[in-house]
């Protein structure tokens, strides 16, 4: 049996009329990346800084390693990497100084725990007499996630650590996750990027302060209902209008360069796929591909949040 | 798109800082009416070249048209008829919907009669004429980001340039927002944007991908997949912009 490293039970924040987080209920277990999946907004900043013990709860409680985010927070701290969503190292001390602070301020040795941080601080070493508010992007990133391991933290836990930075640098970041995660390290990440979703072990997708739901990333996208047609073709813009004002449309979305098309009915046959391509060849839209597909985590998003929404 | 009239020409278009080449010598041509996306990683000189093309920057060599002006000797004829939109909207919270068109509007020149038309064309079009004395700052995001672009397009420029204009916004908005896009190029309107999101790629007519300043890549996305046998933007980009140094990474 895997321990739980963080609880929350029935967690509510306002910040006036605004309701941050609204009951909010999800576990993370030791060793696995957990990802808040949801967009600006919905209210992951204000549930890790309850975790990180920055911000009492209205309602509810959290538990983080076994201690309560209110009563224990000294003893929580410790034992915890944040790296918030703003870069929040010192701008004007340099790479090396930065790390040999937040060494400094856990009580940590650089040396010990090198091991841990050999990977990133191998390729920022040659900027280790720069200034951090020198770096670029990447690199800031970089040295934010040595800075928040430094002292080998239980739980690690990742405000949007990807927003902003570009798709190769989100892969090799993803990777280096998955490295500190066989070093028995758990993660808390949240992510506007549903395509790093597949990356965590469990996810949580959050919208306007609710959870919508949690499971694998596998689970979830089974949990989509309804039938789902991948369907390539020239003209896009055409095509999606006219998918959506097909009489058994559900919901019609773009998705690269094909659209995704939900139908309304439970189940669809040969004939009823027939009819939607002669439809769209009735108002002159040439079908390339037209094909039963797999939802993706987006697609079981996009189709809870509207249940919410339309509920 | 328009084959004929090209409203962005830039021929080796270099800037230095020092020694370092923020941007080398890119050429490359937008039609009207084209969405063309502009991707690189970071640090690649996007931004950069960015500002060059809004004429806030001036370049060190080569030459640049945009909208028929001079990027060296007419930036401020390029300002007049380009729109922009960034990632962290340009609109002030502090301030109501109605008092932020009137602003951009304002700015962008327009007076009187056609302002007051202007204004209510734009909250009528996005149906936000009941919210008009509400402050921004308490609307929600995919409205504050519609609005952001509509203003941006006040003044009826020919090119609008959209820096990661859906950055962290929900799946559905973001939608949303790329098929104003869409409307806004039938129109006529040359659309300009970069961004993380590589489905995103797929929705413009052209992507350019830049390198450590140069550009790498540039065709229709299904050219670009074909040309390096990938099955998604994703792919492409990661495999112009890891090349060939970094397979060490790549074992992660």
């Amino acid at each position: 049996m895997q321990s739980t490293v963080v609880r929350i039970e029935h967690l509510v924040k306002r910040f006036g009329d605004v309701q941050a987080l609204d009951d909010c209920n999800a576990e993370v277990l030791q060793g696995e990346i957990f990802g808040f999946i949801g967009p600006d907004g919905a209210g992951k900043t204000t549930l890790f800084r309850i975790l990180t013990t920055l911000l009492t709860p209205d309602e509810g409680r959290a538990e983080v390693l076994g201690l309560d985010v209110v009563d224990d927070y000294r003893r929580i701290r410790p034992q915890l990497g944040y790296m918030p969503g703003r870069f929040s190292l010192y701008h004007d001390l340099s790479v090396e100084e930065n790390l040999t602070f937040f060494a400094g301020i856990f009580d940590a040795d650089v040396q010990q725990n090198y091991e841990l941080i050999r990977d990133l601080y191998e390729q920022l070493a040659p900027f280790k007499d720069r200034r951090a508010g020198k770096l670029s992007g990447g690199m800031k990133q970089k040295l934010a996630l040595c800075c928040a391991l430094i002292h080998k933290p239980q739980l690690l836990v990742l405000d949007e650590p990807t927003t902003g930075v570009d798709a190769v640098s989100r892969r090799e970041f993803w990777d280096m996750l998955g490295r500190l995660r066989e070093h028995g390290i758990s993660i808390v990440v949240s992510t506007p990027y549903m395509d790093e979703a597949r990356r965590c072990d469990r996810i949580a997708l959050i919208q306007d302060g609710r959870i919508l739901s949690t499971d694998s990333p596998q689970a979830l996208s089974r949990s989509y209902r309804r039938p789902l047609l991948s369907v390539r073709v020239k003209q896009s813009f055409a095509a999606l209008r006219a998918l959506r004002e097909f009489k058994h449309a559900h919901s019609v979305y773009s998705f690269g360069d094909a659209l995704h098309y939900s139908d309304a009915r439970t189940t669809l046959t040969g004939k009823d796929i027939s009819e939607l391509r002669d439809y769209l060849s009735g108002r002159s839209i040439e079908v390339e591909e037209l094909h039963p597909i797999e939802p993706t985590i987006e697609d079981s998003f996009m189709e809870l949040s509207t249940e919410r929404n339309d509920g | 798109m328009a084959e004929n009239a090209k409203v962005i020409t830039a021929d080796k278009l270099t800037k230095r800082f020092g020694a370092f080449t923020a941007v080398d010598a890119i050429s490359f041509e937008v039609g009207a009416g084209e969405i063309f996306g502009f991707l690189g990683a970071n640090g690649a000189g996007k931004t950069t070249a960015m500002r060059m093309l809004t004429g806030l920057l001036k370049p060190t060599s080569g030459r640049a048209g945009v909208a028929g002006y001079d990027v060296f000797t007419q930036s401020e004829n390029i300002k007049r008829r380009i729109g922009y939109m960034s990632q962290r909207f340009s609109l002030y919270e502090d301030l109501t919907v109605y008092e932020n068109v009137r602003f951009y509007g304002a700015v962008y020149g327009l007076r009187s009669e056609t302002l007051r038309a202007k204004i209510k064309a734009v909250l009528e079009e996005l149906d936000l004429t009941h919210a008009r004395n509400t402050l921004l700052a308490e609307l929600p995001l995919g409205w504050k980001q519609r609005l952001a672009f509509s203003t941006a397009l006040i003044h009826d420029p020919a090119i609008v340039f959209l820096d990661e204009p859906t950055g962290g916004v929900d799946p559905i908005t973001r939608r949303q927002f790329w098929e104003m896009i869409y409307e806004q190029a039938e129109r006529g309107t040359t659309i300009f944007v970069t961004t993380h999101y590589m489905d995103e790629a797929e929705y413009c007519d052209r992507v350019s991908i830049m390198v450590d300043g140069r550009i790498a890549a540039l065709d229709t996305p299904r050219g670009l997949k074909q040309t390096f046998q990938a099955e998604t933007m994703d792919d492409v980009f990661v495999r112009l912009v890891r090349g060939p140094k970094s397979s060490v990474e790549a074992g992660g």
